[in-house]
This record gives C-alpha cells, structure tokens and sequence, in this order.
C-alpha cells in the first residue's frame, strides 16, 4: 500500500474525530444512552445524518421524523455508491465496502488518477474514518458522566455542527439559493407543522430545485 | 427509543448498500444526483435555523441566535469544526449570563 495513502487516510481520520467528539457528547447530553450512541456511530455511520436524529429527537420531535431526516440526508451515500460500484468491482465484500461508503471515503476514492489507486484510497480512508469516528464517539459521550447534561447548555452545539457542514457545499449559486429557500420554508413552517417536519419540507424545497436545474440545464443545450 | 436507533441505523445502511447493488441506469439519471446533492444543503440549511430559532412550535429569538451568527462567523473564517462548535457554545453561554 502506497504510504500517501495511508497518510492522507491517517489525516483525515484524525480530522473526523473531532466531529465525532462533537457527537458523543451531543447525543448522550441529548438522552440517549451510552450504548445508543455507540450503535449509531457503528451501524449508521453517517456523520450529518447522526447529528440530525440526535437533533431532531432532542427538539421534541418524533422517532419517524428523526428517522426519516437522517434517511433523507443519508440519501447522497447511495449516489457514491453508484460511481463507487465500477472503480470497487465489489463482489462478496460489497456489503463492507457499502458500510464505509461516506464523504471521505469516497472522496478520497474519486479524487484518485487510477483505479488501483481509488481502490487503496477508498479502503484506507473508510476504515482510518471507522475507527477515529467511533473511538472519538465513545470518548466524547463520557462527557455525560461528568454532571448533570442539562447543566452543559450543549443545544448551540448541533446548529453549529450543521453550519460547518452546509458551508462548503455553499460553492455554487443554485446551492445558495437552496439554502436560503428551504431555511424560510422550515421556519415559515414551524408554527404549523409537528415537530421535526419544518426540516421534511426543505428536503422538498431541494427536490423541487434539483429538477428545476435539470430542466434549465437540458434546455441550454438544447438551443 | 431503541426501536428508533435501530430503524434509523437500518435505513441509513440499506441506503448505502442500495448505490451498490441497483442497476446503474435506475438511479443514474442527472435529475435524481441534481436533487441528491441539494438534499443535504436544504436539510442542513433548515435544520442550523429551526434549532437556532424556535422552540417547540413558535419563533423565537433567545441567545441561541448569538451562538448561530457565531457559529457562521468561525465557519467564514475558517475555523477548525471543534472551535466553531465550542465558539457557538460559548457565547451563547455567555448572552445567558449577561441576559
């Protein structure tokens, strides 16, 4: 294995677990148990999606909503799976490589010159990410044994995580515009809709977008 | 909440797995990644706002807020993850004091 790899996996491993610091200690101050967290940074291993049920949950609102929020942003890792599919030629491990199949790791795997290289990049990275995200989790909801988790004011925290996550994905000006709309659309909502469904509706806001893009894109080659 | 934990790990799993087991042509259309990669700005977008400025079903503006223009200020600086969340908690800790 190439040792720039394994570097730049060992790099944005370490990277990562300051997020999943973040996430220990979010979701253990929000109310769920120690052995909870430690199964959603194992099973689910998706890291916006995570900081979103914990959220949701701990904002009142319902189990299918927190559900259903943390699917609609886990959405993208099947889209990498796609391309992933080709330069992987996975075949009984394919359900290994489809757990560590995230940002990073797929990232990593695209930005590579050639397929043996994607190939070393994907797992390197997908597996330095695994186990950082997963040991920073455990140590970062040891936090709630320290006192009492209401005392901590933790609740800035998880908008906070969101703003760092949304703003590189801020790069192209249908995006902003999605951004702003579909943050009107979730607080215009909030009086009128249960709990943890303002957030569903911008979900709408990008399905709406995404099409619209499509369509003007198709028409400017078109003429 | 465990059958919630559970439901949301399994969904979540079983989309990753879905990218790696259909048929190319079924999800592979422009329109379908058009919309896959505006999902999480619409969502994260939604979800900064609705956690920074309401409680249960009304708009409210409290210390949160500060913390949410902090929060935006270390990202437009470029500040690492932990200190934008740690800046973000900090000075609304500090507007809960001072209010």
């Amino acid at each position: 294995m190439p040792r720039s790899a394994v570097r730049n996996a060992a790099a944005v491993g370490l990277a990562t677990g300051a997020y999943g610091f973040s996430f220990g200690a979010l979701s253990t101050v929000s109310g769920l148990s120690l052995i909870q967290t430690i199964v959603l940074s194992a099973v689910m291993f998706t890291g916006a999606s995570q900081f979103a049920f914990v959220a949701v949950l701990a904002g009142g609102g319902t189990g299918a909503a927190a559900v259903a929020t943390a699917t609609v942003l886990g959405s993208r890792n099947a889209f990498y799976g796609l391309r992933l599919m080709e330069t992987l030629e996975a075949t009984w491990w394919r359900p290994f490589a489809a757990h560590l199949t995230i940002d990073e790791s797929s990232a990593m795997a695209f930005a590579a010159t050639d397929k043996r290289a994607a190939r070393t990049a994907f797992w390197a990275t997908g597996v330095a990410v695994f186990v950082s995200w997963n040991v920073a989790t455990i140590v970062g909801s040891l936090i709630h044994f320290l006192g009492n988790p209401t005392t901590f004011g933790l609740d800035p925290a998880a908008p906070a995580a969101f703003v760092a996550l949304l703003f590189p994905q801020l790069r192209t000006r249908p995006s902003r515009a999605v951004a702003a709309v579909a943050a009107l659309v979730a607080l215009a909502a909030v009086s009128f809709v249960p709990s943890g469904t303002p957030d569903l509706l911008a979900a709408g806001v990008a399905a709406v977008a995404g099409c619209a893009v499509h369509r003007a894109t198709a028409e400017e080659s078109r003429s | 909440m465990w059958p919630v934990v559970i439901a949301g790990s399994i969904s979540c799993y079983a989309l990753k797995l879905l990218g790696f087991s259909v048929p190319r042509q079924i999800l592979d259309s422009e329109r379908a990644r058009n919309v896959a990669a505006l999902l999480p700005v619409a969502l994260l977008a939604a979800l900064a706002l609705t956690q920074s400025l309401s409680t249960g079903h009304h708009l409210t503006l409290d210390a949160r807020a500060g913390g949410l223009v902090a929060a935006v200020a270390c990202t437009a600086k470029r500040a690492p993850f932990l200190i934008t969340v740690a800046v973000a908690v900090a000075v609304t800790a500090g507007l809960r004091a001072w209010t």
